[in-house]
């Protein structure tokens, strides 16, 4: 085994700052002879095996760990679906990585928290301002998981009767799967209604929807990234059989596309780590904003205003009864760690981009989806975008030829794209990967 | 300890709000490529310099507590030192992947998510790992919709999760979100589990008795052996709440005793930041009869490579993609970097400093003996009056009030990454705390950004954005 220890001291954890010396006289300031004796576990438990771990040094960890992601293969990603990126600014990185901001915990004492608390006020309110809706919490996992809360939400609410979610035929199945999990202990239950090319059936929704309907969900721009016209009718359907309208989005898209709120939308969801983080395997932010109606049944954190002992504005975790610690098993949600710092982060980036930043960065994902699926559309055997539609950063294409061969080939040019079904694959484009498309094309037309 | 915390701004606020530095509004419809039916009108946002921003963010850096800045002995939130080469390792580029991908194109990542499964499996005695669940509340609901197929699977309908009176509140209410009466099971007088009283509480009802070992108050049941017998007699399952796994590393396993299901903590035990309230993750660990229920997908090691696979009768998803990656591989070098020593020291040390903060400190300590952390009562003062004094004293205090049944209770975690020295300067803050006079403690804190804040009024009068200010400026 290596020498891993910075100092000579015991093989014993490099993060407990204790010399022998210090141990000995701690043990004995509480009249024991050995750490064995600090543990009244019974003999019948005890491990007494080897758990066979070897231990590394911080250098042979950050060489093992580089050499294994480097396993991955050097791909160019026109992946989405529900988890999109966009540049994210060096000054994040630098700022949120402040160990004021990255050791600390949620804010039980508030008077020496007020940094993290103002920031987490601060992302509430521009998710306000998104949404138009006037409450947000301080977050949710991800979009899968606030959907699923969504949901609790209206089978908990007076203002909707009845048991059935209704969710739009195109969804990203991982999404339909968690939500199905987070009805699983309630007398909810989830259903499909049709679309029309890429977008909510309107009329087959109005079918389908009766007073046993507690909410209606719909998103926008969709997991096939069309982008929805008819939102306020949707939300007309939802109050003529009163239940409630939850609508999905994403914080970029929310920048440019029609305001939840003008199109009645009881509840927003979505993903709010399009901005902040980086690619992350799919790690989220969830974004939950709703009704003032609905204030004492939202899941999560809560930050408000208040006022210290000397006058001034201060922010601290408020109305907290809603939530597992004090209200157990009727609380809201089971949610007590959360994402915050990926808050934060989402926060400054939109503070970075500001007004003009954010439209600019939502339209060049219009832009940029349609000039993609133009010059797409002009190689022979493929129709992009399949959906007659306005798209926002992604779109499907159909292929003469099937789907996955295509997917293979340019995945061994240095592609990647998802594959739909036999014959359509999704594209995503965003400032990430927009330089790159001149070569994806080039290598669309190569695998065909 | 002498501490002032920075304190910015004017006599109004501590420092002015994004939106009261800058507000701009943006016409959308003129800027936008869409038809205006599908726009926004227009769009109102703080626009800033980065300058301007850098500074907003570096000051309110500046009036925040953490780990780096002094004590933080939260009982049951594990504090600990966050080793900074993790940052590192997760800030890898090509770890920034999309999940999307094909597996063949994922080895890397799949190989670190594997061997994290693995480690896991080895610390908790469990046979399969699933790390999905994005926090540990996620982790205990997702263990009892594992607990949960089971019985069906066994066509055995049972609607009750026994949860202990000192449990934490997650519990409830995860039991309850799976869809469970929940049986509050009240705590022994010696603090423990009554072995009487869960005789009582389980049934053929019962699907599972979640528990936590060391206990809330850091005590070790001692019968756990009896319990796990009690529980699986009745044809229920055990449950494992990891929140305290920090005191038992290399010591004891919670599948050696003889529980089936449990959660890991990774942000605690496993020291990955807390990050002002999250991300952490909570992956599931299981015993061989439950591993088919386990999420999809887990990831399995073939003779090719690694891949992502379904468990046959899979619960299906209980997050989007796979979980909080981030999260996930600064545990992995965590638990590699200190390996079987270095585990087993860090329990030994974080009970050595429980034990030793306790014998410093002037408090009763009701329930001993303890391991990692200890419930202390602040007798007749107000538990959050003295915590509050504690600030002044530049040090965070303890989780206060908790476990309701230690009165004024303050549960401390100090962890093992306190020096004798800081522990001896916490101690101090504790005994000072304690005998000031008590307008001192009433009217703390001083030294902190902002002096005590009034919560009643401000939840009595919820103003949860700067929308809701008005008529404040």
């Amino acid at each position: 085994m290596s020498n891993h220890n910075r100092h000579e001291r015991a093989q014993g954890s490099p993060y407990a700052p204790h010399t022998p010396e210090d141990t000995a006289a701690m043990l004995n300031a509480i009249g024991l002879e050995s750490e064995a004796e600090l543990f009244d576990v019974p003999a019948e438990v005890r491990f007494e095996d080897e758990l066979g771990i070897e231990s590394r040094s911080e250098r042979e960890l950050r060489a093992e760990l580089s050499s294994t992601l480097a396993k991955n293969a050097d791909l160019t990603e026109f992946l989405g679906r529900d988890h999109h990126t966009h540049y994210v600014p060096s000054l994040i990185d630098e700022l949120s990585e402040r160990s004021e901001f990255l050791t600390s915990y949620t804010q039980y004492q508030p008077e020496i928290t007020q940094g993290f608390l103002q920031a987490l006020f601060e992302y509430q309110s521009l998710v306000v301002e998104l949404t138009g809706l006037p409450i947000a919490n301080c977050s949710m996992y991800d979009a899968a998981t606030a959907l699923g809360e969504a949901a609790r939400l209206a089978g908990r609410v007076r203002q909707a009767s009845g048991t059935r979610v209704l969710v739009p035929e195109i969804l990203h199945e991982n999404k339909r799967a968690v939500l199905e999990n987070y009805v699983d202990g309630t007398d909810l239950t989830v259903h499909t209604y049709p679309m029309a090319d890429g977008t909510v059936d309107v009329e087959a929704l109005a079918a389908a929807a009766d007073e046993e309907t507690a909410m209606i969900y719909a998103e926008n721009p969709t997991v096939h990234g069309t982008i929805e016209s008819r939102l306020a009718d949707v939300g007309d359907v939802a109050d003529d059989v009163e239940a409630l309208f939850c609508l999905g989005s994403d914080v970029v898209a929310l920048g440019l596309l029609t305001e939840p709120a003008s199109v009645g939308a009881d509840v927003v969801v979505g993903e709010a780590d399009a901005l902040g983080l980086p690619t992350a395997y799919g790690m989220g932010l969830g974004l939950f904003a709703t009704r003032e109606a609905f204030l004492r049944q939202v899941p999560g954190r809560l930050v408000g205003a208040g006022e210290d002992a000397a006058g001034k504005r201060a922010y601290t975790l408020t109305l907290q009864t809603r939530e597992q610690h004090i209200r157990k098993e009727r609380a809201t949600s089971n949610i007590c760690t959360n994402q915050a710092w990926v808050a934060l982060r989402t926060a400054m980036h939109l503070a970075w981009l500001g007004p003009d930043g954010l439209v600019d960065l939502a339209s060049q994902c219009v832009r940029e989806a349609q000039s993609l699926a133009e010059r797409l559309s002009e190689l022979r055997g493929v129709k992009a975008p399949v959906h007659d539609r306005h798209h926002f950063r992604e779109f499907l294409v159909r292929t003469d030829q099937p789907a996955s061969a295509i997917a293979n080939d340019l995945e061994a040019s240095g592609f990647a794209v998802h594959v739909v079904d036999d014959h359509r694959l999704q594209v995503c484009v965003t400032d990430v990967n927009a330089a790159a498309t001149d070569a994806l094309v080039a290598a669309f037309e190569e695998a065909l | 300890m002498n501490h002032d915390q920075a304190r910015y701004g004017d006599d109004e606020r501590y420092e002015p709000l994004l939106s009261e530095k800058d507000t701009t509004s943006v016409d959308v419809d003129e800027q936008s490529p869409l038809p205006d039916d599908l726009t926004r009108d227009s769009l109102e946002l703080p626009g800033l310099s980065e300058p301007e921003i850098a500074r907003h963010y570096t000051r309110l850096s500046q009036m925040n507590w953490s780990v780096e800045s002094g004590p933080y002995p939260l009982g049951s939130c594990t504090m600990k030192y966050n080793p900074s080469f993790t940052e590192d390792v997760a800030a890898d580029p090509n770890g920034a992947v999309h999940p999307d991908r094909s597996e063949a194109s994922l080895q890397g990542t799949l190989e670190v998510l594997h061997g994290l499964q693995d480690y896991l499996a080895r610390i908790g005695g469990m046979d399969a790992v699933t790390l999905q669940p994005p926090a540990g509340a996620a982790g205990e609901f997702t263990g009892i919709l594992v607990a949960k197929a089971y019985h069906e699977s066994r066509d055995d309908d049972r609607s009750e999760v026994i949860v202990p009176a000192s449990a934490h509140g997650t519990n409830f209410a995860s039991a309850a979100m799976a869809g469970y009466d929940v049986v509050e099971l009240p705590s022994g007088e010696d603090g423990r589990v009554d072995l009487d009283a869960l005789e009582a509480a389980v049934s053929e009802d019962t699907a599972a008795l979640m528990l936590t070992n060391p206990n809330t108050v850091g005590l070790f049941e001692r019968d756990i052996v009896e319990i796990a017998d009690i529980v699986h007699d009745a044809g229920g399952l055990l449950y494992y709440d990891g929140a305290n796994l920090n005191a038992l590393l290399g010591r004891a396993r919670p599948g050696d005793m003889g529980f089936d299901v449990m959660h890991y903590n990774v942000h605690k035990t496993f020291a990955t930041p807390h990050g002002g309230g999250g991300p952490g993750a909570g992956p599931v660990g299981v015993v061989d009869d439950l591993v088919e229920f386990l999420p999809s997908p887990r990831v399995c090691e073939t003779e090719g490579g690694y891949e992502l696979c379904e468990p046959e009768q899979t619960i299906g998803k209980v997050h989007g993609y796979q979980g909080n990656w981030l999260v996930l591989v600064k545990a992995y070098a965590y638990i590699a970097r200190l390996g079987d020593e270095g585990l087993e020291d860090a329990s030994a040390k974080a009970v050595l400093n429980a034990n030793y903060l306790a014998e410093q400190i002037d408090y009763e300590i009701p329930y001993e003996p303890f391991h990692h952390e200890f419930a202390a009562t602040a007798g007749d003062r107000d538990a959050a009056d003295v915590a509050k004094r504690m600030l002044d004293y530049g040090v965070h205090p303890p989780t206060t009030k908790w476990p309701e049944f230690v009165p004024e209770a303050m549960l401390t975690e100090p962890t093992e990454a306190e020096s004798r020295a800081s522990l001896d300067d916490l101690a101090a803050a504790f005994n000072a705390a304690m005998a000031d006079s008590i307008e001192d403690v009433e009217s703390a804190p001083s030294k902190t950004t902002a002096r005590r804040i009034d919560q009643a009024a401000a939840a009595r009068n919820p103003r949860l954005s700067w929308h809701a200010l008005g008529d404040e400026e």
